[in-house]
């Protein structure tokens, strides 16, 4: 009998912590996939995040990385520029990426270093219990702005891709949703797409993905996808930004 | 081929680092050590290796511990507010287990303080500096000599150990200039690093990680890297002692001071004092042992630092109150002179101070 479908070799045998119906899951299987489909596990190195996906490097077959909260992009230039013929990932939420690491994401991107980022986008701090983000929601409540975010006291949220996409550092900026099976194949279509840059030299590439946390969102998976598409792709609109 | 070459002792971090086989370097311009990004910005490109000037302190480090994972000689040089920003770097650096060279050459502190000579971060450097129970290996060079030839010893440490090693000196020592014999005599060892993340090509994937959710998996850590602070302490203790022998009074001072030290024992000596001087030149590892040795035949210490007492705190545990330790320190940039360290051992000897010989020079002069 014909096997049409397995685990990604990608992936190690390791369970997932995640909670159910939490996008990192899917979006961790899409990466395992590309790296088998493009044939460079072996000669991968991904850099891990603090916070949800903290335990990543359990999850992936490829040589990894734990990087200090916001630190990921400066873990993965290192590496990159020393081993410029390896395929260097990073991978980092909302907290993690726009808030304690907006410096060094912003001078990866500007330095256009050769590495593919992945952005998960949240709108919350999920690990630590549900606090606000830079990525919040106006109106939305979490454990640090209990009545909703308010401009006038949390600020506005910040958006990465359109606050990257004005630098000429980088090559590649998407944002998706895979909040279906369309927008769960446009995902798995820009994560190939920014390791395809890489591997062809053309430099920084960014997916973001507009991600969920049904246990802080107090939702279902159902309702998480159903805000996502309603709510937080107004905000933070899918699309290409950036493809040059 | 050795070369001679009149050299400041920053220029000549960055050849020994050469020397060294470094292939990167990483850091963000401070004073007073902005001649290492300058000069690294030439000679690593020249060199087959990599120069970015991050866009702060804290992404250097990290792009350090990038480099340092990937299996290279990787380093970073700042000063002590720099430095500051670098610890949770380098704390990670330490709780992997990785090698790099950090280099700080200190001006006076606390805060912005300002960019004259200082030794206050002795106690960052020698008692961890970040988070958690580590160290690094820690070297203080007085010359622009050994600028040069700590380098090299510094990577190898650092390799040998898999932990990051420091050069830390002051102002001064980064700033003369001195004639440098640029030899190649160095016994570089390639240190076979199986545990780097390069690809796992051939080989199960390698995790660099400093997560370890069970107390009993994470205290077996810090046992592990404890015990290689041990090795070092009994391995790797490097000191340099003048006239100490028949010494009554023996000074304790490491860099600069140790230089101006260094002829306060021969003016007292002139004037019938005993005196001698131990130079520490890793400070981590501490001589411990060689001061406690001194302390048993009753020889008393006096400790001079550029900061208001810390390394003494080291000479004290040593000596263990089998003798004297006393301290005169001068701090916020201002460099003790050898006249004030003379005055300093004369009231030990019950003599009355002397007038500096600067201004007694400028009084015959008038």
């Amino acid at each position: 009998m014909q096997k049409v479908f397995e685990r990604p070799k990608g992936l190690t045998d390791a369970e997932f912590s995640y909670c159910a119906g939490c996008l990192h899951s899917t979006t961790h299987r899409l990466i395992a996939e590309v790296m088998d489909e493009l044939d460079i596990i072996h000669q991968t190195v991904g850099v891990c995040p603090v916070g949800c996906a903290v335990f990543m490097y359990e999850y992936m077959s490829c040589d990894i990385i734990e990087a200090s909260h916001g630190r990921a992009p400066s873990v993965a230039t290192g590496v990159k520029r020393m081993l410029p013929d390896r395929v260097v990932w990073s991978y980092q939420g909302d907290g993690d990426l726009a808030s304690i690491g907006t410096a060094e994401i912003v001078h990866a991107a500007g330095r256009g270093e050769n590495i593919s980022v992945i952005f998960i986008n949240n709108t919350t701090y999920g690990m630590t219990g549900g606090q606000m983000a830079p990525t919040t929601l106006i109106g939305q409540k979490t454990t640090t702005c209990p009545t909703g975010r308010d401009p006038h006291v949390n600020g506005y949220p910040i958006r990465v891709c359109e606050m990257l996409a004005t630098l000429d550092g980088p090559s590649y900026i998407e944002r998706v949703a895979p909040t279906s099976p369309a927008g769960l194949v446009k995902t798995k279509k820009a994560i190939k797409h920014a390791f395809q840059n890489q591997i062809d030299g053309k430099g920084f590439s960014l997916v973001e993905v507009l991600s969920n946390c049904p246990t802080n969102w107090r939702m279902t998976p159902i309702e998480s996808f159903k805000w996502i598409d309603e709510k937080m792709s107004e905000v933070f609109p899918v699309g290409v930004f950036v493809d040059r | 081929m050795a070369t001679k070459k009149l050299t400041k002792g920053n220029a000549a971090l960055c050849y020994g680092a050469i020397a060294a086989g470094c292939k990167a370097f990483f850091g963000y311009p401070i004073t007073p050590q902005n001649e290492v990004p300058e000069y690294m910005s030439e000679l690593m490109p020249a060199n087959g290796g990599v120069f970015i000037q991050a866009e702060s302190e804290v992404s250097a480090i990290n792009m350090v511990y990038g480099a340092a994972c990937a299996g290279k000689r990787a380093m970073t040089s700042s000063s002590s507010p720099g430095v500051s920003l670098k610890q949770e770097g380098i704390s990670y650096i330490a709780a992997c287990e990785l090698p790099c060279v950090i280099v700080n050459v200190q001006r006076g502190g606390p805060g912005l303080g300002n960019t004259l000579p200082g030794q206050a971060d002795y106690f960052q450097a020698t008692k961890g500096g970040g988070h958690g129970d580590y160290k690094l290996l820690v070297l203080a060079p007085w010359s622009v000599q050994e600028c040069y030839e700590f380098m090299p010893l510094a990577f190898d440490l650092a390799d040998k150990y898999r932990n990051p090693a420091m050069i830390l000196m002051d102002a001064i020592i980064g700033q003369m200039l001195e004639p440098l014999d640029m030899h190649d005599n160095f016994d570089i060892v390639e240190y076979p690093k199986p545990w780097a993340t390069n690809g796992a090509r051939g080989r199960a994937h390698n995790i660099i990680n400093s997560l370890w959710i069970d107390p009993e998996v994470l205290e077996g850590l810090n046992q592990r890297i404890q015990a290689k602070y041990a090795a070092a302490q009994m391995h790797e203790v490097r000191f340099k002692e003048y006239q100490t022998e028949d010494a009554e009074l023996v000074m304790v001072a490491y860099g600069c001071p140790a230089r101006i030290c260094r002829s306060v024992v021969d003016m007292a000596r002139d004037e019938g004092m005993k005196v001698g001087l131990l130079r520490p030149i890793t400070l981590f590892p501490f001589p411990t042992l060689q001061i406690a040795d001194l302390a048993k035949d009753g020889k008393r210490f006096l400790v001079v630092e550029m900061n208001c007492g810390q390394m003494v705190e080291d000479v004290r545990l040593a000596v263990n109150g089998a003798s004297e330790v006393e301290f005169y320190g001068r701090s916020g940039g201002a460099v003790p002179t050898p006249t004030e360290i003379l005055n300093e051992v004369r009231a030990r000897f019950g003599k009355p101070p002397v007038v500096s010989h600067y201004s007694s020079r400028k009084e015959t002069a008038n």
